[in-house]
């Protein structure tokens, strides 16, 4: 388990990439060694409605600037107080939290970064880690219409980038299972963050094509840390806290 | 230097902060953000006989100012305990205090047995007053004749510390306080979470898997500090006021109140390093009114 910090970030820059998610970069003091695939909790002030943080997961780190990005999707009271952030202004930030992604892959052919709306968020320093690393990456990212597609530039600089949309009007139609590319799938691993169905209609895929897969799950969080149990999922093990046993997790431990 | 320790029974405090059961796991998950060696104790987890896989998820809901939860004692039993958390935790600089549940009164005397045996831990909280868990738990503590009747079986299984913790779901607080202090409790803590529900009206579906859960966090100070001033004034043992404690303004207020010692629980998850803040302000704000000691304010309430 990595040393926890809570310090206060500087909003560097805070930008709406579509017309609901944006963009926020903070800038720290210090900047912890982050694992890809952990995630930040970030106090939410001033919002009546808002008591709990709010689990963000990482999209970008650069250790050089001491700065990390996050990718953020407008839902609700919070995450609205957070796109209303503006250059100086402090977030007081917990992180970096959970296991991250395994990326230690022994087989020495390409990977699979799988990604449905926010869930692409994490998957952009993953890439980044993996490609360092020698590995050829792939990027298949799913989305609802052409509307909602993310600003994928830094997706391709780091690898091939594959989309489908629901309605066709970018790349292959249908869910990310519908794909081409799974014709003549061959990958060291597969990693995968985005909604419910989504990865476990590719937890199937994964498993009838016997690739190693690894997802990562979201829920609804209190402390960040293992200590309330309010965000356990069900594992082989029984409930497993998301926040610390995950939040990433190899299909083979999940009864899906 | 103000003197801020403090004592519960035999056992003492060496300052009145300690954090609240299944607020602050077993310490080590918080470890990088506290120094145990300034705190007045922490409470571990709800312990049971036997392994408890806890309530299925949804768990949590937010509500404003505060958060329904429904683990409901999620936890591996009182065995694994001793075996695989109790070698780490003894060594903490720091009271360690586990609390203790159960289903039936056997349940409760077993785990409370198993606990004395533990040289490392100076007291028990007994938790009769979950709200999360079908069978027992808060059934004990709503009741003056179930309160009694565990307790009076705890307390000749168990001879250090014993501190009951009581549920505000009741008509009247005090005399289920009294009905635990006759039958030899060291100490009251109070309030448990209040039972709540938070509905879906998108749904039409409840938000938590049990449907209904227990509420925390700032929303409950009110009720929790009317219940120690009713509880301060019934019973002469030391009470430990908890009810969304945020800050040392509201650990002032229970100690004003009528608490010996305060816990601190949900505010753990919106900033893990509070006790400290909270030591730190209790400290100040004895200075500033020039006090010499914490015992000094304990229900000195003026009406």
């Amino acid at each position: 388990m990595s040393k926890k910090y809570q310090l206060d970030g500087t909003v560097i820059k805070n930008e709406w990439v579509t017309s609901t998610y944006f963009k926020m970069t903070l800038s720290f003091e210090t900047l912890p060694e982050i694992k890809a695939g952990q995630f930040a909790e970030l106090r939410i002030d001033e919002t009546p409605t808002v008591f709990l943080r709010r689990p963000i997961s990482i999209h970008d780190v650069r250790p050089e600037n001491k700065e990390m990005d996050l990718l953020i999707q407008k839902v609700g009271d919070g995450t609205a107080w957070l796109s209303t952030r503006k250059e100086d202004d402090k977030v007081n930030v917990i992180f970096p939290l959970g296991n991250g992604f395994d990326t230690d892959v022994a087989e020495n052919k390409p990977v699979l970064l799988v990604g449905g709306g926010v869930g692409i968020a994490p998957l952009l320093h993953l890439g980044r880690v993996l490609s360092s690393e020698g590995r050829k990456v792939h990027f298949l990212l799913g989305f609802r219409k052409e509307a909602d597609i993310l600003p994928l530039n830094a997706y391709k600089e780091v690898g091939e980038v594959f989309i489908t949309t629901e309605d066709g009007s970018v790349g292959d139609k249908g869910f990310v299972t519908n794909h081409s590319l799974w014709k003549n799938a061959d990958y060291a691993r597969i990693f995968s963050c985005g909604p419910t169905p989504m990865m476990k209609a590719l937890s199937t895929v994964a498993r009838e094509k016997n690739i190693d897969c690894e997802v990562s799950l979201e829920n609804k969080m209190a402390c960040g840390v293992g200590a309330c149990l309010c965000c356990v999922t069900q594992t082989h093990e029984g409930h497993k806290c998301v926040c610390t046993d995950g939040p990433v997790f190899n299909i083979n431990e999940l009864p899906w | 230097m103000v003197d801020l320790s403090v004592k519960i029974g035999d056992l003492s405090l060496r300052n009145p902060v300690m954090t609240a059961s299944g607020t602050f796991g077993y310490g080590t998950e918080f470890e990088d953000f506290v120094n145990f060696s300034r705190m007045g104790g922490i409470i571990v987890k709800g312990t049971t006989i036997r392994h408890r896989e806890g309530n299925a998820y949804p768990r949590l809901a937010e509500v404003p100012s505060g958060m329904l939860n429904a683990v409901g004692l999620q936890n591996k039993g009182v065995d694994y305990f001793c075996e695989n958390i109790y070698p780490t935790v003894k060594n903490y600089d720091t009271n360690v205090i586990v609390n203790v549940s159960g289903a039936s009164i056997e349940d409760y005397v077993a785990t409370a047995e198993k606990i004395n045996d533990l040289e490392g831990i100076p007291a028990i909280e007994l938790n009769i007053s979950c709200p999360n868990v079908k069978q027992g738990g808060m059934a004990f503590g709503t009741s003056c004749s179930a309160a009694a009747e565990v307790v009076k079986a705890v307390r000749k299984a168990y001879n250090k510390t014993l501190i009951v913790k009581l549920s505000p779901n009741v008509t009247d607080i005090a005399e289920i306080a009294r009905a635990v202090e006759a039958e030899g409790a060291d100490s009251v803590s109070l309030i448990n979470t209040i039972m709540g529900m938070a509905i879906n009206a998108e749904t039409r579906k409840p938000v938590l898997s049990t449907v209904t859960g227990g509420l925390s966090g700032p929303c409950v100070k009110p009720v929790a500090l009317r219940m120690v001033w009713q509880v301060s004034k019934a019973v002469n043992i030391p009470i430990v006021g908890l009810g969304g404690i945020m800050n040392a303004t509201d650990a002032i207020e229970f100690f004003l109140a009528g608490a010996t010692a305060i816990e601190i629980g949900t505010a753990n998850f919106i900033d893990p390093s509070v006790t400290m803040k909270v030591v730190d302000g209790i400290e100040d704000y004895l200075k500033r009114h020039n006090y010499e000691s914490i015992k000094q304010i304990i229900g000195k309430l003026e009406l």
